[in-house]
């Protein structure tokens, strides 16, 4: 790489979030959770002490897509769905910088499915944000592919007949090594995690529940309000039993050996409550599944594991093979079977 | 015994895609070279991986076309024909000369193996090849016999069959086996027995030649008259991986290959995997999607990104090369072309991308296009659309096709001095940078990569305000945009070198072709010419935009002909594009021009006027 500019890179320990603010108008609807995300992603990075630079964040389409005009960073807002595949070119090209994948959750589940699953597999140290409004807000309210069965949208008049997909499932199914999930409307929270995925090396997996207060107002409603939040939100923390409630006086438990319930703490005992293990698989399998009514949702780091990422392998094969010396493109043409003709 | 002397022989090997027949035809080819002959092959191999032995689908050949003149093909017609087995015959016969040779191995023409493939009765016992100089040679007994020392498993021995079929051959064409030992020694050092089988059937099948008294003749192919230098055999997906990674060193940048495997493209992939000495960098992506995506991703950060693919490849590319266009990055999209639509004739050559590649994108998308001659003339190819890309900014649809893929050729090997340097100038400098502000002469905008402080920069595939890059919905803004890509892709025919023209450079007739089939033209050329008439030919590298030249060019000559193996699609773009008239010639049979094919063509034409 002779031609790359020679980098003199600046100091991170100064930046602020105006620093990460862009010149350009936000588009979103007023009221839509999109602004909350971009204000605690731009109040997040001043802190992880990476020259600015050095950040590139890359989006399919959508609303939530928009984002990278709105970050004053290296940007490229691309094709639908495409975006992690895109960020694996820029990440394997480029392992040095910092990659940010922002999508939506048509974006990523429907058309983009496929890149979805290969680049949390492969491990590719990267941070995916998934925008989930359970929505397609930029075409104007069809149902997404996490749209609730029955959901009336303009594509689906009698009800949506498909059953809904479950982000943090596949994304386990596709061995991530790091899945968390958080709300649009829980700052603290939510920049927390936007912390703890920057910090994760490999692909770093957030699903950020967004309200579309145009064509979905409201999915999120039990998470985000005052006085039902307390009944419905667990937040998983690392080596602490799981615990949620007004009072928290509610856990979760197993009950027959293998099934996990919502038990009353008083009775059943905090010792034997669950544990949050972020990096047990099972844990993290089980906890994947608490979709149903009866459990609270979940938010917090389900999962957390180290593996090698995509790119540090691929740069360590390189230099492996560059060890026994450099060669020509020169000897490379003059090998193989060759003669002279005189 | 008499030796005999030919100035050009064409020898096809055919077998069960089993019968280790591509190699037997590589080590001939390797030979000949060596010997000094000019030449040029043609594999052609089943698309099913291992269909049913003795079967018509399974049926494996190598062409080899080798003489003391200059080759532009693998020949039109088979002077020596080697078949396995029946299904070998049925399906190649056709094309062996009257008088040919025709070797083949008897115990292949078993009961079984006729039925397999409808024939009623042996052709050897009526009077079908009458025609023909049949060898019916034991072939396998005989191997079996030469190596039944090393007590082989009966499997393994019979494989060595191909080496005996060799041997002979070697000997008819008076042929030194000493470099195949050669290389057998090297490959399988480690298998003492294999290596041994293979060796003794190979002179197993010489001696066999010398001593049977079958064969009343034997050959002699003097040494081509080759432009002094130094040479090596080059397939053209070799020549394409090595014109990358020349490209990538010319323009000191790293390059960066996302591709998705498909036939004939998959061996460009399989080459850069195993050069990661050299740096490159190869991504085996999910998809073509995926691979063109990456490769996006790679540009954008720097490196001289390429996708490699096949027709159906490259349709699933079309939505990304729109973004790769409004982005205006570098990037080079090499379509190996071959038999469609859809799935069509995997293995199978076409050219009938062109139109694909010219328009198969949203919106107004135009995208410079090259295509390579030849096998060896892929290595330029890759480095020219390398340096288009790069210039200008934009991504370069090279075409190549199944042909030329999979074909070889000797190939003077080039000198890296000679070739000049790619100038790549990343942007730095932070005073007065917009990311869409222009070079006014190459209309490229600039090359900012992520990691240089002050550049700090969002590109997408929202139409965007020139200069700035900011979104823009405004009308005029799209319309001179749209104008403004379209006018860099045409200032990239500002630096293109003069067209060159064989032949005559005025008179009757001007061929104009592209692609593969200028082997053909090139070698139909004297028999045209020869009869008091003036023919040129041009092999177009530049399909878009088209050479300045071109026109006047074209207007020096009473006719046009334009042949290609699709329904017309140069033809159609020369008269859109210059308001040429021109004579079509078309072919889609998943096969190569025959020389003799373009002279008839090319004698309508000549003899309608
Ligand atoms: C190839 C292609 N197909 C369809 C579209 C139209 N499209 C754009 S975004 C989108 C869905 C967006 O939904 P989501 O990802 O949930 O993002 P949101 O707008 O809700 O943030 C669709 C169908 C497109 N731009 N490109
Ligand atoms: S449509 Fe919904 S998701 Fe899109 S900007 Fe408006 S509120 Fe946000």
């Amino acid at each position: 790489m002779d031609s790359l500019p020679v980098i003199n890179h600046t100091d991170p320990s100064t930046l602020s979030k105006a620093d990460f603010t862009s010149d350009q108008d936000v588009r979103w609807c007023p009221g839509c959770g999109d602004y909350s995300i971009l204000a605690q992603v731009q109040r997040t990075l001043p802190e992880l002490n990476i020259p600015r630079e050095n950040y590139v964040f890359v989006s399919g389409i959508g609303c939530s897509s928009r984002f990278p005009y709105y970050m004053n960073t290296y940007g490229m807002h691309s094709i639908h769905g495409r975006a992690p595949a895109i960020a694996t070119g820029i990440k394997a090209a480029r392992p040095d910088l910092s990659v940010w994948v922002i999508t939506g959750d048509g974006d990523s589940l429907s058309i983009g499915g496929n890149h979805f699953i290969h680049v949390m597999r492969r491990n590719v140290d990267l941070q995916l944000m998934l925008f989930n409004n359970r929505i397609y807000g930029i075409t104007k309210g069809q149902y997404s592919p996490t749209s609730e069965q029955g959901k009336i949208t303009k594509s689906t008049p009698m009800g949506s007949i498909d059953h809904p997909i479950n982000p943090v499932a596949i994304a386990l199914a596709a061995n991530a090594t790091f899945v968390a999930r958080t709300i649009d409307v829980e700052a603290k929270h939510l920049q927390s995690m936007i912390k703890r995925a920057a910090e994760h090396r490999g692909t770093s997996f957030i699903e950020v529940y967004q309200n579309c207060n145009i064509f979905n107002d409201g999915a999120f409603a039990p998470l985000s309000e005052k006085a039902s939040k307390a009944d419905h939100l667990l937040y998983l923390e690392h080596g602490k039993p799981m615990r949620f409630g007004k009072n928290n006086e509610k856990g979760i438990a197993m009950i027959g050996g293998c099934q996990p319930a919502v038990v009353d703490v008083q009775s059943h005992g905090e010792e034997n409550l669950l544990v949050h293990d972020e990096q047990s698989e099972f844990i993290a399998l089980m906890l994947s599944r608490f979709v149903r009514s009866e459990f609270p949702t979940l938010i917090g780091v389900i999962h957390a594991v180290e593996r090698p990422t995509y790119d540090s392998m691929m740069a360590e094969q390189l230099k492996q093979a560059q060890q026994k010396g450099k060669d020509t493109i020169q000897a490379l043409l003059d090998r193989g079977d060759s003669w002279e003709v005189t | 015994m008499t030796t005999e002397q030919l100035e050009n022989v064409v020898i096809r090997f055919t077998g069960d895609s089993g019968d280790g027949m591509q190699l037997t035809g590589t080590e001939f080819t390797k030979t000949s070279a060596i010997a000094g002959n000019d030449l040029a092959t043609f594999p052609d191999f089943p698309a099913e991986i291992r269909a049913p032995a003795g079967t018509l689908a399974g049926v494996s050949g190598f062409q080899i076309h080798f003489s003391s003149n200059a080759v532009f093909t693998p020949g039109d017609a088979v002077d020596v024909l080697v078949a396995m087995n029946p299904a070998a015959l049925k399906s190649n016969l056709a094309d062996l000369k009257e008088d040919g040779v025709l070797i083949l191995n008897s115990e292949g023409f078993n009961k079984r193996n006729l039925e397999r493939v409808n024939y009623d009765k042996d052709p050897r016992q009526d009077s079908s090849l009458s025609k023909y100089r049949v060898f019916d040679v034991d072939i396998t007994g005989m191997t079996l016999k030469a190596i039944e020392e090393l007590k082989l498993n009966q499997r393994s021995a019979v494989r060595c069959k191909n080496f005996f079929a060799l041997g002979l051959v070697y000997w008819m064409f008076n042929r030194d086996p000493k470099h195949t030992i050669e290389w057998v020694e090297k490959k399988f050092a480690k298998q003492e027995t294999i290596k041994n089988a293979n060796i003794y059937a190979l002179k197993a099948g010489y001696a066999f030649g010398e001593t049977s008294e079958v064969f009343t003749h034997n050959y002699i192919v003097k040494k081509a008259d080759i432009p002094k230098g130094r040479y090596r055999n080059i397939s053209g997906n070799e020549a394409l991986a090595l014109g990358m990674m020349a490209a990538a060193e010319l323009s000191g940048l790293e390059l960066f290959l996302g591709s998705y495997p498909i036939t004939p493209a998959s061996d460009v992939l399989h080459y850069l995997s195993r050069q990661k000495k050299f740096g490159v960098k190869t991504f085996q992506a999910e998809d073509e999607i995926a691979a063109i995506s990456a490769a996006i991703g790679a540009s954008f950060c720097g490196s001289l990104a390429a996708t490699t693919t096949s027709g159906p490849g490259l349709v699933l590319k079309g939505e990304a090369l729109g973004l790769a266009n409004m982005l205006e990055l570098p990037l080079l999209v090499i379509d190996i072309q071959r038999g469609g639509p859809s799935t069509g004739l995997p293995t199978k050559t076409e050219q009938a991308d062109l139109m694909l590649a010219l328009h198969g994108r949203n919106g107004e998308s135009p995208l410079p296009i090259v295509a390579a001659k030849g096998p060896g003339d892929c290595f330029y190819a890759a480095i020219e659309a390398a340096r288009i890309a790069v210039t200008h900014m934009t991504p370069v649809i090279l075409l190549s096709d199944g042909y030329i893929a999979n074909g070889a050729e000797p190939w003077p090997i080039p000198s890296m001095q000679d070739i000049p340097k790619i100038d790549v100038q990343f942007r730095t400098e932070v005073e007065g940078f917009q990311p869409y502000l222009r070079d006014p002469k190459t209309l490229a905008r600039p090359w900012a990569i992520p990691g240089v402080p002050g550049l700090e920069h969002r590109v997408g595939g929202l139409e965007k305000q020139d200069v700035t890059g900011t979104v823009s919905y405004d009308p005029q803004n799209h319309e001179h945009m749209i104008k403004t890509r379209a006018a860099k892709v045409a200032a990239v025919a500002d630096s293109l070198p003069p067209t060159e023209v064989d032949g005559d450079l005025e008179g009757d007739l001007l061929i104009v072709g592209w692609g593969s089939s200028h082997g053909a033209i090139e070698a139909a050329l004297p028999a045209l010419r020869s009869n008091n008439k003036k023919v040129g030919h041009i092999g177009l590298r530049y399909l878009n935009p088209l050479p300045k030249d071109l026109k006047e060019i074209c207007g020096r000559y009473q006719n046009v002909l334009v042949p290609e193996l699709n329904m017309g699609q140069l033809s159609k773009h020369l008269q859109t594009e210059l308001g040429l008239k021109v004579a079509e010639y078309h072919k889609v049979q998943g096969k190569p021009f025959r020389v003799i094919e373009i002279i008839e063509a090319a004698k309508r034409v000549l003899e309608a006027n």
